[in-house]
């Protein structure tokens, strides 16, 4: 089996797994008893999780938020910060591609009287600054523009957006859940109020997720209880997951340099097979700025769906943002869309593309690379010749 | 293993679609394009004189529910009369395949579509009124739900 869905969720390290797993079964206390040792040792386990989160990122331990996922975070961070009782400004500027969890709370602020700038993408997928420039203004209160996105691989200069976010006195915020934990991140660096991370998305397990909040930003708290993260995230914890999540970070923090090179040299022999089987197989995002080990594409004639369901035949396992394939379990074909991502590239939306990506792993070796370069080509000539759109002339 | 989204059937006619290709001479070939996905079927038919569908073959870009719906479709009326294949539903098909999942279900509307253009397209190449088929279909239908 050849696991290239990565993005979807990393194979949690065993190291990770087997710190986590005492969490679960005798270390069970909650984290807010501190006048017991079962309760204490929770809290001493979350807070080291917290440190080496905090490390991965070069932010302060108090900077850093638990969540349970990716979503969560970025909601947090768009409508916490809209939320918050000092913040009379109403207008915030993402991107096109942003992740649905930052697109869709901003709906409902729409309807509020919210006003909302979507900077285009180039089809390379990367936003213009000096559109950033002109888009901010003095009512802005948040820009979020993603690290590296899932689907087409792009990374943004997030470097330079957060320079023009702190001259112009603007919050700035990263969806980093795609890039963390493989790409070196310093939040000091790239100016940024708040950044997303998940847990999953780096060799740890689901549940677990992180907000980071710079001090003095203000963020409401969108879950009221008690005084757990303090104050921002009420709830216990999901202790193991944490746990879970800090010794990800650690090994991320450790190792990542040596993963990433080699994710990006996998990546890069993929690319180059691919690039050499067909002439209608188009590559999608930017061809260096690109998360470590991201292949996507798309290809003429036939349609994602069918490619996704014979690579999984073949043992290969990856992603598609054609319409055919999203959300195959909604009740009705309305639900059915092409991803908005690949529209904004400027994949064709009147066919239904064959978009796929392959996103590698630590894991992913030169045998799952060779699987994919010696089953495509017979799945691609076998749709394309059911196909009524392929011209064997042409 | 675990189950996807599609039956066994679907799977099955999916990796071994059955009358794949096209018919050189046919005398009825009917296209349809779901708007909804962008995907399009092209369904060939030989029929002969009697009214007799002797081979049918298609095409389709489209997703898995898309081609096991066309291959389904395609065993379903070979060898049928004209008037027998008019009867064909979607709903038959979706049976045929053991369901399909509801946000495909437009996928099977694809097939029977299909091949109500295809039937316009051999009446047209008669020189007749393709107007046809929509009467004999909808006398069909009144007939299978007047019954009582
Ligand atoms: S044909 Fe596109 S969803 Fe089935």
């Amino acid at each position: 089996m050849a696991f290239l869905d990565n993005v979807a969720g990393t194979k949690p390290d065993s190291r990770v797994v087997d710190k986590m797993l005492p969490f679960i079964t005798e270390h069970y206390g909650n984290p807010s008893a501190h006048f017991y040792p079962l309760g204490r040792e929770s809290f001493e386990a979350v807070q080291e999780a917290r440190k080496n989160v905090a490390a991965l990122i070069g932010a302060e331990e108090e900077e850093v938020i638990f969540t349970s996922c990716g979503t969560e975070s970025n909601n947090l961070a768009v409508k916490g910060v809209l939320k918050h009782n000092d913040c009379k400004k109403k207008h915030v500027i993402i991107s096109e591609i942003e992740h649905f969890s930052v697109q869709n709370p901003l709906i409902s602020f729409m309807n509020d009287g919210y006003e909302i700038t979507k900077l285009r993408v180039a089809d390379n997928g990367l936003i213009n600054l000096e559109d950033l420039k002109k888009a901010i203004r003095p009512d802005t209160a948040l820009v979020s523009v993603m690290l590296g996105n899932p689907e087409i691989g792009t990374v943004q200069y997030n470097e330079e957006i957060g320079r023009i976010c702190k001259e112009k006195g603007v919050l700035y915020h990263i969806d980093a859940v795609d890039g963390a934990g493989h790409i070196e991140i310093d939040v000091n660096k790239l100016n940024c109020d708040l950044l997303s991370l998940a847990s999953q998305n780096f060799y740890g397990p689901r549940g677990a997720a992180a907000l980071y909040i710079r001090k003095g930003t203000k963020v409401a708290s969108l879950m009221q209880g008690g005084h757990q993260e303090f104050g921002y995230r009420s709830g216990s914890e999901n202790v193991a997951a944490i746990v879970g999540m800090g010794e990800a970070a650690k090994i991320a923090k450790e190792e990542m340099h040596i993963y990433s090179a080699e994710m990006q040299r996998l990546g890069k022999r993929l690319w180059e097979g691919l690039a050499n089987m067909f002439d209608f197989l188009h590559f999608t995002g930017h061809p260096d700025r690109r998360l470590p080990g991201h292949v996507s594409f798309w290809i003429e004639f036939i349609e994602g769906e069918s490619l996704l369901m014979w690579l999984a035949l073949k043992g290969i396992y990856a992603a598609s943002g054609s319409a055919c394939s999203s959300n195959i379990l909604a009740e009705d074909e309305e639900d059915l869309q092409a991803s908005p991502v690949l529209t904004a590239v400027g994949v064709p939306d009147d066919v239904c593309a064959g978009s796929i990506t392959f996103s590698l792993s630590r894991y992913t070796t030169d045998e799952d690379v060779d699987k994919v370069l010696e089953e495509l080509p017979g799945i691609v000539t076998r749709l394309c010749e059911m196909s009524p759109a392929y011209n064997r002339g042409n | 293993m675990a189950k996807g989204p599609y039956s066994e059937k679907v799977m099955d006619h999916f990796m071994n679609p059955r009358n794949m290709g096209e018919i050189d001479g046919a005398n009825a070939v009917g296209e349809v394009g779901n708007p909804a996905c962008g995907d399009v079927m092209k369904i060939f038919l030989d029929i002969d004189d009697a009214g007799i569908v002797k081979d049918v073959k298609f095409k389709t870009f489209g997703c898995g529910a898309a081609i096991a719906s066309s291959s389904m479709a395609t065993e379903l009326i070979k060898g049928k009369r004209v008037e027998e294949i008019l009867a064909l539903t979607n709903q038959a098909i979706v049976d045929a395949l053991g369901g399909l999942p509801p946000a495909k279900i437009h996928c099977s509307v694809m097939a029977e579509e299909a091949i109500e253009e295809a039937l316009k397209d051999f009446y047209i190449r008669k020189g007749e009124d393709p107007a046809i088929v929509q009467k004999m279909k909808e006398e069909i239908k009144s007939a299978a739900t007047g019954g009582n």
